[in-house]
Formats: C-alpha cells, structure tokens, sequence
C-alpha cells in the first residue's frame, strides 16, 4: 500500500487551549444582562466578555488611543508572547517602541473580536444559561457585531474618541465599519489589504474551509468539546488552503519551488516529498493548536456577510458622507485575496465623499501576508501617516498632548 | 488672436526661486485662495502640495507612479494612485476649489477629455505645460533637424512619457474650442521667470519655455 501522511495531531491539547476561551491571559471587560450586545441576527448577547491587551500609556487628554483590529486568524497578542504558542505577538514589527505604531507615543489597545477563541465570548466561551461551551448555539455574528463590541469597550476605558483605527484584512474591514459607523469617534483610519465587501472568490474559499471542518468526522455537528475531540484535520486541511490565498504564486516559487524535504528522490507515496508539502501541513497543524474550529466557522462567515454599500442603499460613497477621518489606504502588488482593484474602489468612494485620503500600493511578491511581514516600505507610509495625523490632531512627538 | 484682451495680468506675484520651492511652483501656488481645496494631478513627489499646504490650502493628489506616491503619503500628504486619464472620471463634480495639472497634460493620452474633467471636477483649473513653440524647441528642428531636447525635457522621442506636446497658442486654441474662460495667463522663461504682461501672443509663443493658465467654465452662452 502506499505510504499515506495526514496532518499530524497537536502537540498542544485543545484543553490548554480552551482554558483561554473563559479565563484569558489578558484584562477582561465583563458586560453583565443589564449591557447586552445588540447582534444584527436580532439576538440580544448578555452576558459577554471583551478580552484585550494595551500597550503604551493613554494620554491626560485621552486623544492618543490607536485601536488595533485584528484579522481573522489573529488575537489581542499583537506585541507580547503569545499564551498559547509562546510566540511573538502577531504584528511586533509594527507595534512596540520606536515602531511605526509607536508605543511611547500612542495608545495601542487590541481586543479579541466577539466571536473569537481567545477570551472574547465566542462559540468556544461557556454559555452561562446551560454551564456548557456555546458551539452552534452561539448566535451568528457580523463585523458591524464586532466593531460595536468595541465601541463599548472603549465606553469602558473612558475613551471617546479614537486617534486611529488600524487593521488589516479582517482588522481592515473592522477598521472601515469603525469608520462608517462612528466616523465622530475616529480622527483616522490605517486600512490595510482589505475591501468593503467580501468577494464571491473569497466567500467561495471560506466555503471550503467551513466545509472541510464540517467534514471531519471529529466535529460532531460542532460538540466536539463534549467528545474530547476536535477536528483537527478538517481545521488543518481548512487553513492549509487559506494559507495558499495568503501567499502567492511568486512567494511559494521562490520561498520552496519544486524542492524536495529532506530528500532526494521522490518516494514514490503520498507523503510530503515537496518541501511545499511540508510547510502546509506544519501551517495546517501548528494553527489547529491555537484555534478552535467553531470559532474559524464564525469568524469565516462574519466576512462573508460584510458588505458596507449594502447598509447605504448600495452605495459605498453614501456611507463615508461628510466624512472628517483622515483615512490610508494600503494594497500589496500580489495580494490575490484583497487585490488592488478592491482598495481602489474604496478611494473612488472616499474620493467621491471629499475625504482625505491617502493611498499606495506596495510592490512586494509577498502577498496578502505582506502586512504582517517586515515590508520597509509599508512601515515607512504607515509612520508617516499616523505622524501627520499626530499634527492635526495634536499630539506632540511623543504623543501627549 | 483674440483672446489677450480676455488674460488679466497676475498680479503680486512672488518672485521666483524663492526658499526651496521651484518657481512654476510658487506661481502656482499664488493662483491659488487661501483656504480652498485642490487636487493636484499629476503631483509627482508632492512638492506643490507641501508648498500648497505649508499655505493653509487643504491639498490632495493623484499620481500615476507608485513610486510618487508612495514618497508622498510619507511626507504625509492625501495622495492616491491613480491615472489622469481613466480615474477623473471618478471625481464628483465641484469637489474641488482648484484642480491643478502641473506639467502633465502633454503626458495624458486625451488631453482634451482630460481638461474637460478638471473643469468638472473643480470650480477653476490651473495647467501649466511646456510650450513646444519656445524658440530652442523651433531652432532644434529646424537648424538641428532633430526633435528638441531642453534642460526641463531631456527625454528622447523613442522614451518619453510626454505623447501630446502643445504650443502656447495650440492650448488657446483648444480652450476657446471646449469654451474654457481664461482668467489668467502667464509665459514663463527658461528660468521660471514671467515674461512681461503686455506682449503679444507670438511673443510669448516664441520666448515663453513653458505656459501657465488659470481656467475656469465659460458661460453657456457662446
């Protein structure tokens, strides 16, 4: 028989992981039955949790908050060792002192979106109506649910008004909601390789993903926990063909081309003769130990219904009217996910509503991972126009007022 | 040519060469009100808009090459990528106080679409473009037989971006066809200096290096 390889189990047990869902390592806001979350499915979410990290100090004016909006595989960690993984935070090269998102000067809150994995009430969450983890009982949510889960947690901290909203992909389209849902509350919007509206190819490969881990005979219609099981093929197999739309065809050519692992003939099997192979499979297994399955279903699915034109008659320029924000718009060459044209017709939109707008596109092979990536050129715009928003909004070269 | 009794004079005009700023810069800039809003296309490395802004003028841009702008969404300016001859089109009409086109007319494929759109978009338009009627462009095609190269245009004919070069008295002409109204005109020399007011047309077809033309819409009673 031919020698077969699957995607090989965790190293990490989903238990140390759940732990994260109901007691993170990170401040928790807590919104008790008298704060529900108004859902757009029309469910009232009462009680949830907000799980967020800060970095830097909040100035005496409270006018040098940043918020960060993670993407959807990401979390709170942007800047310090992840609990889990023990990795560094997922954009350290964008956050920290001296970055671009300077910590000595600006404010950087980050909080796990609503239906995330890492301490935000999700589907991996204990509903406190049954004792028992929410799975598909937890109610459909939408960027527009995250974005004002946020908005409330900012209520907590007393912030009224952001300096910035920046985000990428996900983070991207929660920071262009930010925008057009409060366009009072931010002074200026960092949008980086992202859309207003999830395209029918994207939904098509979120489809997939949700399929594959729907697939696994592991899932257990979504009440694995109660199995001691979790689909970790189907979530693997899930996030190997993700990864593939985050890289390009350029990317994979030069990063592995056809070269073999640890080997020098092709085995003649199913095994993971291409080096390719084998870096898929580490990304499809190292994922599964940080992320639960029901929460990738949510997340997917929160992008795919997000459409900003939809909620203004069909018309994109309608939702930034009159807008004040000073906004950046940033695409990468080679991104396939979040091409280009995407961005573009964000800024004839903005363009159309008279705001300021900036917008680049930066040559890189790298492609829609090129945000998280060390790309000098993205830092270089990023820092500039955060620092030119400092100026009109105020803040001094370190940030305070 | 008729038109010359229309050109009002620009008055208190900086001198040229002031600080850092090129002098086509700064007369353009003094075109411009205090407080109004403009798009510069074509804007390059942002040196306009930086002048333009360090003026109290709420300034953006549009450039076509990435590298352009990306150098100036890092000096801070609102500039995007975009092309003059296909995304004007997306700019809604009288967003714009002024609409300047520095140098960029004799670069765009449909100059006069282009200039239709400027027009549109913005309530006045200011282009500035290099005048091939300049007697160096003459003397070189016709003493050298070859197609003129200046300081300002040192590109060779196979490797220039600039396919639609005019003269002074060409641009009149295409203003008084689409029914432009020009407010103001100004030739300048080789060294961005203005030449004097009261010279005829071909006089500033002949001397002018390059022209500047402060546009806006015509009454519809032609």
């Amino acid at each position: 028989m031919v020698n077969v390889q699957s995607i090989p189990s965790p190293a990490i047990h989903p238990d140390e992981r759940s732990q994260e869902a109901d007691h993170p390592s990170s401040q928790v806001a807590l919104f008790g039955m008298d704060q529900p979350l108004p859902l757009d499915c029309g469910i009232d979410l009462a009680p949830f949790q907000i799980a967020y990290q800060t970095y830097g100090e909040l100035n005496a004016a409270r006018s040098n908050a940043i918020l960060v909006c993670h993407a959807l595989t990401g979390d709170q960690h942007v800047a310090n060792l992840h609990p889990v993984t023990g990795k560094p935070g997922w954009w350290e090269t964008m956050v920290g002192p001296g970055r671009p998102l300077d910590t000595d000067s600006y404010f950087i809150i980050c909080a796990n979106v609503i239906g995330g994995c890492m301490g935000s009430t999700g589907p991996a969450s204990t509903n406190p109506a049954t004792g028992k983890l929410w799975g598909l009982d937890f109610p459909i949510i939408t960027i527009p649910d995250m974005v004002r889960a946020q908005a409330m947690l900012l209520d907590r901290l007393g912030i009224d008004t952001l300096f910035s909203v920046v985000g990428g992909s996900m983070g991207g389209m929660q920071a262009l909601q930010w925008t057009a849902a409060y366009p009072k509350r931010v002074f200026s919007t960092l949008a980086i390789a992202c859309s207003t509206r999830h395209s029918a190819q994207n939904i098509a490969f979120h489809e997939l993903g949700r399929q594959a881990v729907m697939a696994d005979p592991d899932w257990h219609g979504g009440r694995y926990f109660e199995q001691g099981t979790h689909p970790h093929r189907g979530l693997g197999v899930a996030r190997m063909a993700a990864h593939i739309t985050y890289l390009s065809d350029a990317a994979l050519h030069r990063k592995f081309g056809r070269r073999m692992q640890d080997r020098d003939l092709p085995t003649f099997s199913f095994d993971a003769d291409f080096q390719v192979e084998s870096y898929l499979r580490h990304q499809g297994s190292s994922f599964v130990e940080r992320f639960d399955a029901n929460s990738y279903l949510y997340l997917t699915r929160a992008m795919d219904y997000f459409d900003i034109a939809a909620d203004h008659s069909g018309v994109l320029a309608q939702a930034f009217r009159g807008i004040q924000t000073r906004f950046c718009v940033v695409s990468f060459t080679s991104d396939w996910l979040f091409p280009t044209s995407e961005s573009r017709a964000l800024v004839h939109a903005l363009n159309a509503s008279s705001a300021r707008v900036s917008f680049a596109e930066i040559e890189t092979d790298r492609g829609h991972d090129a945000f998280l990536l060390d790309v000098p050129e993205f830092f270089d715009i990023s820092r500039a126009f955060l620092q030119s928003a400092g100026k009109a909004r105020g803040l001094t070269g370190t940030g305070k007022p | 040519m008729t038109m010359q009794q229309e050109v009002l004079p620009l008055n208190g005009m900086a001198r040229p060469d002031t600080g850092h700023y090129r002098g086509d810069h700064l007369l353009l800039a003094e075109m411009v009100e205090r407080g109004s809003k403009v798009l510069d296309v074509g804007c390059g490395d942002g040196d306009l808009l930086q002048l333009l802004e360090s003026r109290g003028i709420d300034g953006r841009g549009i450039e076509l090459s990435r590298e352009g702008v990306n150098r100036c969404v890092a000096k801070g300016l609102a500039v995007v990528q975009g092309d003059a001859d296909t995304d004007l089109v997306n700019y809604p009409d009288d967003a714009f106080d002024y609409v300047i086109l520095s140098q960029t007319l004799q670069a765009t494929r449909q100059p006069r679409a282009v200039l239709e759109n400027l027009l549109r978009i913005g309530r006045r338009a200011i282009v500035s473009f290099p005048n091939f009627g300049f007697w160096r462009m003459r003397l070189q095609l016709l003493v050298g037989g070859h197609m003129p190269r200046t300081e300002n245009l040192p590109a060779t004919w196979y490797d220039t971006p600039n396919i639609h070069f005019c003269t002074i008295k060409d641009f009149v002409q295409l203003c008084d066809e689409i029914n432009v109204k020009m407010e103001r005109a100004v030739a300048l020399d080789l060294y961005g200096r203005p030449l004097r007011v009261n010279m005829p047309w071909w006089f500033w077809n002949m001397f002018g290096e390059q022209g500047v033309f402060l546009l806006s819409r015509a009454e519809k009673t032609k």
